[in-house]
């Protein structure tokens, strides 16, 4: 069986994000970047399935974007991936996009399964899972907190809105990982070293035959304000004071 | 410009979130000179048409295949309805069912979806929406390159709209069920049924964190004082992934983002990704022992001290005494 795991490339979240004066984009100088923590769930979960397997299982990470996104596929590479390609593309990218291009890519390599993000921590779209299962026409089940492995297909728990809902998906399918599914490994010293000496993969989108035409075009940036009495109330009588007087709360 | 509303219900009504989806298309379609329909899919819809007929004109499609919310089939059925009936824009309130469904509509009708918009205005005729990124710390500014244009609003940037005066017309719209993806098949909802209101819809919201030490603890501090203020609660993810609420109270970046008028948070230290989810909340209490702890920063009013002595005393005022 074949795995393939997404891996976007985003701000290190413990970041405090500037905007550039222009409003064009983040200030990116300095700013450490790190593998999406879903998609940091989505390898753990493959590596599990691999452990588990009595078949043999290939986990193959793979990143859309510059070259820089090389650091993050070494991360996937010594958390356990067995590969990884860098589909090089220095265009900026929208879910539409990405998801055309893992598409054409999936045409290539043949997954049983592709296991993503249920979202990247930086534009917090949550769509290309689901935008390239429709381009597939594979069966979807986002928001996972528990895979198991049936006869000929899967058993997923999904974290919806009204509570956990099970459903049962045909493989090939695709399935975008949430907080719960799993707690991800640390790489240890000698596995990252291993990493180092991997050889990446590298393809072109033009190679795959995808043109990036954005759908979702962004016209400016504006840092946010914070707008907070913040008062610092010395008692809880106080506070209801506060709250009822001031608020007309309560 | 033409615009859909995907309807969420509960079999019984439409959730207050569409009919924040329904304002907002009501806005844009004043400002364009356009029109607004809404699209009910399910099964057995008698009662959610009539309630969702007094928002707006209704599409109808009932059918015991739509009987669950099934990705696949739900795009499959509601890119059919754009398809045959065009329209420029179809939107739905951001929530898990809509942030599942509405993706993958969009992979099948051209792709050109924005998620969680908290505003629009129109930039030279063309309409642009805001929204938020890196957890709320920026908002962007987009725009859409196809058509029709897919977006999720969040509920709390538009109030929900109100009845209108007469009921509007109903069309059923047919479902060609062998026609539908049948790669997935739905087992069973396991809902923790909570007598207090959904976080999103609540007008006080109390919330827990880490501060809070077990469940029976959580039901009687946090529980206890939304009980007394007709109050939802919510928690941060520390509690969520310690087992000590439910997912669905999560509030936060990756969970829900809830703006009442009242947001107390107790035990909860600020985490960017916390704060992504109930920073736009009218009035912000924090109590927590730390008096260095991020939350003061964006509480209106912050309280030094334990939470394990504040909140029984706050829930004894409450019963008077
Ligand atoms: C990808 C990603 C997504 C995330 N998404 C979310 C999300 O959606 N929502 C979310 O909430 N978090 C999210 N997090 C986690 C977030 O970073 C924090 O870890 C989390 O919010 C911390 O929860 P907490 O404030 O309850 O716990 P802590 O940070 O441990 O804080 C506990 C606080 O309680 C106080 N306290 C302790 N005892 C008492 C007492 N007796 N009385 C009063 N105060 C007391 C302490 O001073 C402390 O400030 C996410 C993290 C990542 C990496
Ligand atoms: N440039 C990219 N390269 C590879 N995978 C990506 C890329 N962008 C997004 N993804 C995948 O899509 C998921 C959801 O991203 P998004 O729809 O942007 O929130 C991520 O968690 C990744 O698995």
């Amino acid at each position: 069986m074949k795995v393939l795991i997404p891996i976007k490339r985003v701000p290190d979240t413990d970041q405090k994000i500037q905007v550039k004066p222009d409003g064009s984009g983040i200030v990116t100088d300095g700013l450490p970047f790190v593998i999406n923590p879903f998609d940091a769930i989505a390898v753990e979960e493959a590596l599990r399935i691999r452990e588990k397997s009595t078949d043999t299982v290939e986990v193959l990470a793979a990143s859309i974007g510059p070259e820089v996104c090389e650091q993050q596929l070494r991360t996937a590479l010594a958390m356990g991936a067995d590969n990884a390609t860098l589909i090089q593309c220095d265009a900026s990218l929208d879910p539409w996009n990405v998801a055309c291009v893992l598409r054409a890519f999936a045409g290539r390599y043949q997954p049983d399964l592709i296991l993503m993000g249920k979202q990247g921590v930086d534009d917090d779209l949550s769509q290309t899972g689901q935008m390239l299962a429709a381009l597939l026409d594979w069966p979807q089940a986002t928001f996972a907190s528990k895979i198991e492995f049936l006869g000929s297909g899967l058993r997923v728990t999904r974290e919806t809105d009204a509570g956990l809902e099970i459903v049962r998906v045909t493989l090939p399918a695709v399935v975008t990982a949430d907080l719960r599914l799993n707690e991800p490994r640390y790489a240890s010293m000698t596995s990252i070293m291993k990493a180092r000496k991997k050889t990446i993969e590298r393809i072109t989108t033009t190679e795959l035959g995808v043109t990036i035409e954005p759908r979702l075009q962004l016209l400016g940036l504006e840092a946010v304000p914070s707008r907070r009495k913040s008062v610092r109330v010395g008692s809880l009588d106080e506070l209801l004071v506060k709250l009822r007087a001031e608020e007309k709360l309560l | 410009m033409r615009a859909l509303i995907i309807c969420e219900h509960d079999g019984k009504g439409i959730r207050l979130g569409s009919r924040s989806a329904v304002a907002f298309a009501n806005a844009v379609a004043e400002e364009t000179r356009g029109s607004i329909e809404c699209v009910l899919l399910g099964h057995s819809l008698a009662a959610v048409t009539q309630d969702a007929s007094t928002y707006a004109p209704v599409l109808v499609a009932d059918h015991p295949a739509l009987e669950n919310p099934v990705a696949d089939r739900y795009a499959k059925v509601i890119a059919d309805v754009v398809r045959q009936r065009g329209y420029d824009l179809v939107v739905a309130a951001a929530t898990t069912f809509a942030k599942d469904i509405l993706p993958r509509a969009a992979g099948l009708l051209g792709g050109a979806m924005a998620s969680e918009v908290i505003g629009h205005e129109f930039r030279d005729g063309r309409l642009c929406f805001r929204r938020p990124l890196f957890a709320g710390a920026v908002v962007a500014t987009v725009a859409l390159n196809a058509k029709p244009q897919i977006v999720t609003i969040r509920p709390s940037a538009y109030p929900a709209a109100s009845a209108r005066p007469e009921r509007c017309g109903v069309t059923s719209f047919a479902v060609d069920e062998a026609a539908l993806p049948k790669k997935t098949e739905f087992e069973v909802l396991q809902s923790k049924l909570s007598n207090r209101p959904d976080v999103t819809e609540a007008r006080i919201v109390v919330s827990g964190g880490r501060g809070i030490k077990n469940s029976e603890d959580f039901e009687r501090l946090v529980g206890g004082l939304a009980d007394r203020l007709h109050a939802a609660t919510g928690s941060s993810r520390a509690l969520v992934d310690a087992g000590i609420t439910p997912n669905a109270f999560q509030v936060g970046q990756t969970g829900k983002v809830v703006a009442p008028d009242l947001y107390i948070a107790l035990g909860i230290s600020g985490a960017v990704q916390h704060l992504a989810g109930m920073k736009n909340s009218k009035t912000v209490v924090a109590i927590n022992s730390d008096p260095e702890a991020p939350i003061f920063e964006v509480a209106d009013y912050g309280l030094v001290g334990d939470v394990y002595e504040l909140v029984p005393q706050w829930i004894a005022r409450l019963n008077g005494k």
